[in-house]
C-alpha cells in the first residue's frame, strides 16, 4: 500500500486529501443517476424528475470524507498495529477471561435479560425489547442451530430449511384449530412431523451431492410453501390461519381475565408477561437444541455425520450406512426447525405462507454461514448481528431525519445485509468462529483446530 | 477354480472368474486368485492391469458384472462380497481398505479418525444414540474401550503424540499409516491395501513394512496389497498374484513370479523387442560388458537416448515400448536401494 511508505504526516495528509477527492469524484460519477435524479408522479400522473442534489451531497460527502479518514489515520493506524502484532509472539497472549467464559456470561445474561429489561424501561417499555429483540433472534438462532446439523455437520447443503419451519408452524396452527389440542401436546407432534418430512426430503435427495442437492432441497421448500397456499380448503391459501391459541404454563393462561396469570399474582394486566414467558419457552427450546448436538456430536452419530462432512467414500469403506447417517441428519435438523415453527406459530398467533419464503430459508443459512460452520456459538452470534441488526434498522428514526420522511431504514435490511456478508468473508473467510472444537481427546493440553482443514462437504 | 478349491479351507478371500466390464472395456477378464489367511497377498501388475478394479469390486464398491467373491471369516460364516453394499462389506464380511489417494477424515483429528472407524460398534453400544444420548453405563464402557483401541493403535504407529493435530497436518507418510491404523481399527479380517508405500521415501516404506509385519503377527488379520514398490511387494508378500490387462498372468511365491518369463515381460517388455533396441545399440564391445541381469536397464536408457524419430518408430512398432522401458528404470532401483534403505532406517530409529 502506498500509505505505508509515506512516512511524514504533511504528505500523508496530502495524499489522503487526493484520494478523498477521487473517491468523492466516484460517489458522483456513480450516483448522480442514481442518487440525485428520482422519477416521480406529480398530481396529474405525469412523471417529473425529481432533484435530490441534498442527498447527492450526502454521499458524495461520506464517500470523500470516509476514504479520507480512512487513508489519513485509520490505514496507518493499522498498519502499526499489525506490526505491533507481528513483532510479539503470536500465541503468547492468554485468552482474556472475558473470551474463555463467553459461553457461560451469555447463558447469564440469556437469563436475566428480561428482568434486566424490566427494570430498565418498566413493564410496557420492555415489550419491544423481550419480544422484537430477545424472541426474535432466539428463534433465528434456534432454526440456525438445527440448519447447523445438516449443513455445518452433516455437509449437506440444505436449501429449503425453512418447509420443515412452515410443517412446524402449521402443524400446531391446524391441528390446535382443528382439533383444539394444546401447545404442549403438539410441540413434540410438530417436531415428529417435521422430522417425519425432514426423512421424506431425504430420500429422493440421498443420491445427490453438492449444487444438486441444493437445488432439490430448493425446490422442496417451494413445494411446501406452495402447497400451503393453493390447498385452501385446509389451510386457507394466503389469508393464512388466525386467531391460534396461546400456550399456557402448567394451564395458567396469560389472557387479560380474572383466571389470568396477571390477575392472579396480582399485578397490572400486560401482555408483557406473556412475551416474558415466551422469552423463556425459546430460550429453553434453543437450549435443548444445543444441548442435543453437543451430545450429539460427542456420539457416534455425530462423529459419522462430521465424517461424512469429510469424506463421504471413506465413510462407506468403514461401514458407516451413509444412508441412514444422512436421514438421521435430515431428521434432528428438521425436528428442531418443526419446534421453532410451532413456536412461532404460538408467538404470532397468525400463520400464513408469507412467513416462509425462500428468503428465510436464505436468512437461516446465512446466519450458519457467517457463524462458523458447526460453531454453536459462532452460529449465536451471528444470528445476534444479523436479526438484531435489521431489527435495530427498524428503530432508527434519525435516519429519516437525513433522508426525508418517506425513508424507510428496513428496506435497506437486504443491502446492509449483504454488506455484512461480504466485509465477514473478506476478513473472517471461515465465519465467526472458524476453529473447530475436536470432539474427543486423548491428551490434556488439547486446542480447536483450524476450519481450514475441514472440508465443507459435498452433498 | 482348481486353485481355489484345493486350499479353500485355508483361504479367506476367494475370487472365482470375476469379470468387470465398463462399457466396451474390459478391466478384469475372469480373474481367480484366492489370499490366503494369516499371509500379506500381493496384487501386482503394470498400470491399468485392473488392480484398483479388482479392489473396488472386493469392497463393494463396483458390482463386478461376473464371478464371485467369497470371504470366509474365522467364525466360519461365509459371505458373497458381490451380493454386498459397501458398507456392510466392512460391516459384516470385515473387509477393511485404503486408498490409493488417501481418504483421511482430515478436518477431524487423528483420534476421532480412529474413533469413526469404530462406529458400528460405538453406534450399537449407544443404543442408536439414545442411550448414549442419557450417558447410560453400557456406552461408556463401549467408549472406554474403544479410546484404549485408538490409543493402542496411535501407538504402534507412533503418532500417539499428535493423537488431537488434524489428520490434515500430517506429513504424508503418516497420513498413510493413520489410514492403515483406522482401517484396522474396523477390526478386519482382511485389510485391502492399495499402493501403501506410493510416495513414501525408502526409509518410510521400511517402516510401513515393520507395520505391516507386525499386523500380520499380531492380529489375526490377513492382508491383501496392491503394490508397485517392488522393495515392500518382495520383501513381504508370502504370495503375489500378477495381473496384466485384466488377466492373471503369474500367481505364486515371490521368487517363483520374478523369475516367471510371462511376468518379466510384461513388465519389461518382451523379447523380441529387447533384441531390436540392443541392435540399436550395436557397439559389441558394450555388448559385451552387459551383464545379462542389467539388460533390462539399458534397453532403457537406449530407448531415451535415441533420436526421437527412431524411438518413435520403435514405440509404434511395439506399442507400450516407451512405458515399458520406464518401468524397467524405475524398478531397477527400488530394489537396488533395499539394502541401503535398511541401513538408514536403522541409523535413524
Amino acid at each position: 500500500m502506498a500509505t505505508q511508505t509515506l512516512t511524514t504526516p504533511q504528505t500523508r495528509i496530502q495524499h489522503a486529501i487526493k484520494e478523498g477527492l477521487f473517491a468523492g469524484l466516484i460517489a458522483l460519477g456513480l450516483f448522480v443517476l442514481l442518487i440525485g435524479f428520482k422519477t416521480d408522479q406529480n398530481i396529474r400522473n405525469e412523471l417529473i424528475l425529481v432533484q435530490r442534489w441534498g442527498t447527492l451531497a450526502i454521499i458524495v460527502a461520506i464517500a470523500a470524507i470516509g476514504r479520507f479518514v480512512m487513508v489519513a489515520f485509520i490505514a496507518p493506524q493499522l498498519a502499526r498495529h499489525r506490526a505491533a502484532m507481528s513483532s510479539t509472539a503470536p500465541q503468547a497472549a492468554p485468552q482474556s477471561w472475558f473470551k474463555a467464559n463467553f459461553n457461560k456470561l451469555a447463558v447469564v445474561f440469556l437469563l436475566l435479560y428480561p428482568p434486566i429489561i424490566l427494570s430498565l424501561v418498566g413493564v410496557q417499555g420492555s415489550l419491544k425489547w423481550v419480544d422484537n429483540f430477545g424472541i426474535q433472534i432466539l428463534i433465528y438462532v434456534m432454526l440456525a442451530w438445527g440448519l447447523n446439523i445438516v449443513v455445518g455437520l452433516a455437509g449437506l447443503l440444505d436449501l429449503g430449511y425453512v418447509a420443515f419451519y412452515a410443517v412446524g408452524a402449521y402443524t400446531y396452527a391446524l391441528l390446535s384449530s382443528y382439533f383444539g389440542l394444546s401447545f404442549w401436546i403438539l410441540l413434540p407432534l410438530a417436531g415428529i412431523l417435521a422430522a417425519f418430512w425432514g426423512v421424506i426430503l431425504g430420500f429422493p435427495v440421498l443420491r445427490l451431492r453438492g449444487d444438486y442437492l441444493a437445488i432439490v432441497t430448493l425446490a422442496f421448500g417451494e413445494i411446501i410453501r406452495l402447497v400451503l397456499i393453493n390447498w385452501t380448503a385446509v389451510t386457507k391459501g394466503t389469508f393464512g390461519i388466525s386467531g391460534i391459541a396461546k400456550a399456557t404454563l402448567f394451564g395458567l393462561n396469560f389472557s387479560p381475565g380474572p383466571d389470568g396469570f396477571a390477575a392472579i399474582f396480582g399485578l397490572a394486566p400486560s401482555s408483557a408477561y406473556y412475551k416474558i414467558f415466551l422469552y423463556y419457552l425459546i430460550l429453553a427450546l434453543a437450549a435443548l437444541t444445543a444441548f442435543v448436538t453437543i451430545r450429539l456430536r460427542r456420539l457416534p452419530i455425530g462423529r459419522a455425520w462430521e465424517a461424512l462432512r469429510e469424506d463421504e467414500i471413506a465413510c462407506r469403506s468403514l461401514g458407516i450406512n451413509t444412508t441412514t447417517t444422512k436421514l438421521t441428519a435430515f431428521a434432528i435438523g428438521a425436528m428442531f426447525g418443526g419446534f421453532a415453527g410451532a413456536f412461532f406459530a404460538v408467538r404470532q398467533g397468525f400463520v400464513s405462507p408469507e412467513s416462509f419464503v425462500f428468503l428465510e430459508s436464505a436468512v437461516i443459512l446465512a446466519i450458519v454461514v457467517l457463524g462458523g460452520m458447526g460453531s454453536l456459538s459462532g452460529i449465536a452470534i451471528a444470528a445476534v448481528a444479523l436479526i438484531g441488526g435489521t431489527e435495530l434498522l427498524r428503530q432508527l428514526d434519525f435516519l429519516k431525519e437525513i433522508f426525508g420522511s418517506d425513508f424507510t431504514p428496513e428496506l435497506y435490511r437486504m443491502l446492509i445485509f449483504g454488506l455484512a456478508m461480504v466485509l465477514v468473508m473478506i476478513y473472517k473467510p471461515r465465519g465467526f468462529v472458524g476453529t473447530r472444537q475436536p470432539t474427543a481427546f486423548l491428551h490434556k493440553d488439547h486446542k480447536a483446530i483450524s476450519g481450514a482443514f475441514s472440508k465443507e462437504g459435498h452433498g | 477354480m482348481s486353485a481355489a478349491e484345493s486350499n479353500g479351507a485355508n483361504a479367506v478371500l476367494s475370487v472365482d472368474h470375476l469379470s468387470m466390464i465398463f462399457g466396451g472395456l474390459v478391466a478384469i477378464d475372469d480373474l481367480s486368485f484366492e489370499a490366503r489367511r494369516g499371509e500379506i497377498t500381493a496384487l501386482i501388475g503394470p498400470n491399468g492391469a485392473g488392480k484398483t478394479t479388482v479392489f473396488n469390486c472386493i469392497t463393494g464398491f463396483y458390482k463386478p458384472t461376473q464371478g464371485m467373491m467369497t470371504l470366509n471369516r474365522r467364525n466360519g460364516e461365509t459371505y458373497l462380497l458381490e451380493r454386498m453394499p459397501d458398507f456392510s462389506v466392512n460391516g459384516r464380511a470385515k473387509v477393511a481398505r485404503t486408498f490409493q489417494n488417501i481418504r483421511l477424515f482430515s478436518g477431524l483429528t487423528l483420534f476421532e479418525n480412529l474413533l469413526v472407524a469404530q462406529h458400528r460398534v460405538l453406534m450399537a453400544a449407544s443404543g442408536y444414540s439414545f442411550k448414549g444420548l442419557f450417558g447410560l453405563k453400557g456406552y461408556r464402557a463401549a467408549s472406554d474401550k474403544s479410546i484404549a483401541k485408538a490409543r493402542e493403535w496411535l501407538n504402534r504407529i507412533g503418532l500417539e503424540a499428535r493423537a488431537d493435530d488434524p489428520a490434515g497436518d500430517l506429513p504424508y507418510g503418516a497420513q498413510r499409516r493413520l489410514e492403515i491404523a483406522r482401517a484396522m481399527c474396523t477390526d478386519p479380517e482382511l485389510l485391502c491395501l492399495d499402493e501403501p508405500a506410493a510416495g513414501l521415501n525408502p526409509r518410510e516404506s521400511q517402516e510401513l513394512n515393520a507395520l505391516l509385519r507386525s499386523i500380520r503377527r499380531d492380529t489375526d488379520t490377513s492382508i491383501l496389497l496392491i503394490e508397485h514398490d517392488m522393495s515392500v511387494v518382495m520383501e513381504i508378500s508370502d504370495h503375489v498374484v500378477v495381473l496384466e490387462y485384466g488377466r492373471k498372468i503369474s500367481d505364486g511365491s515371490p521368487a517363483h513370479v520374478k523369475n516367471d518369463p510371462k511376468v518379466i515381460a510384461a513388465y519389461l517388455g518382451v523379447e523380441d523387442i529387447e533384441t531390436e533396441v540392443l541392435a540399436d545399440v550395436d557397439a559389441p564391445e558394450l555388448k559385451s560388458k552387459i551383464q545379462p541381469k542389467l539388460q533390462l536397464a539399458v534397453t532403457a536408457k537406449s530407448v531415451s537416448a535415441m533420436p526421437p524419430s527412431k524411438a518413435e518408430a520403435n514405440a509404434s512398432g511395439s506399442g507400450r515400448k516407451k512405458s515399458l522401458a520406464k518401468r524397467a528404470k524405475t524398478a531397477k532401483p527400488a530394489t537396488g536401494n533395499k539394502a541401503k534403505s535398511k541401513t538408514e532406517s536403522k541409523g535413524g530409529r
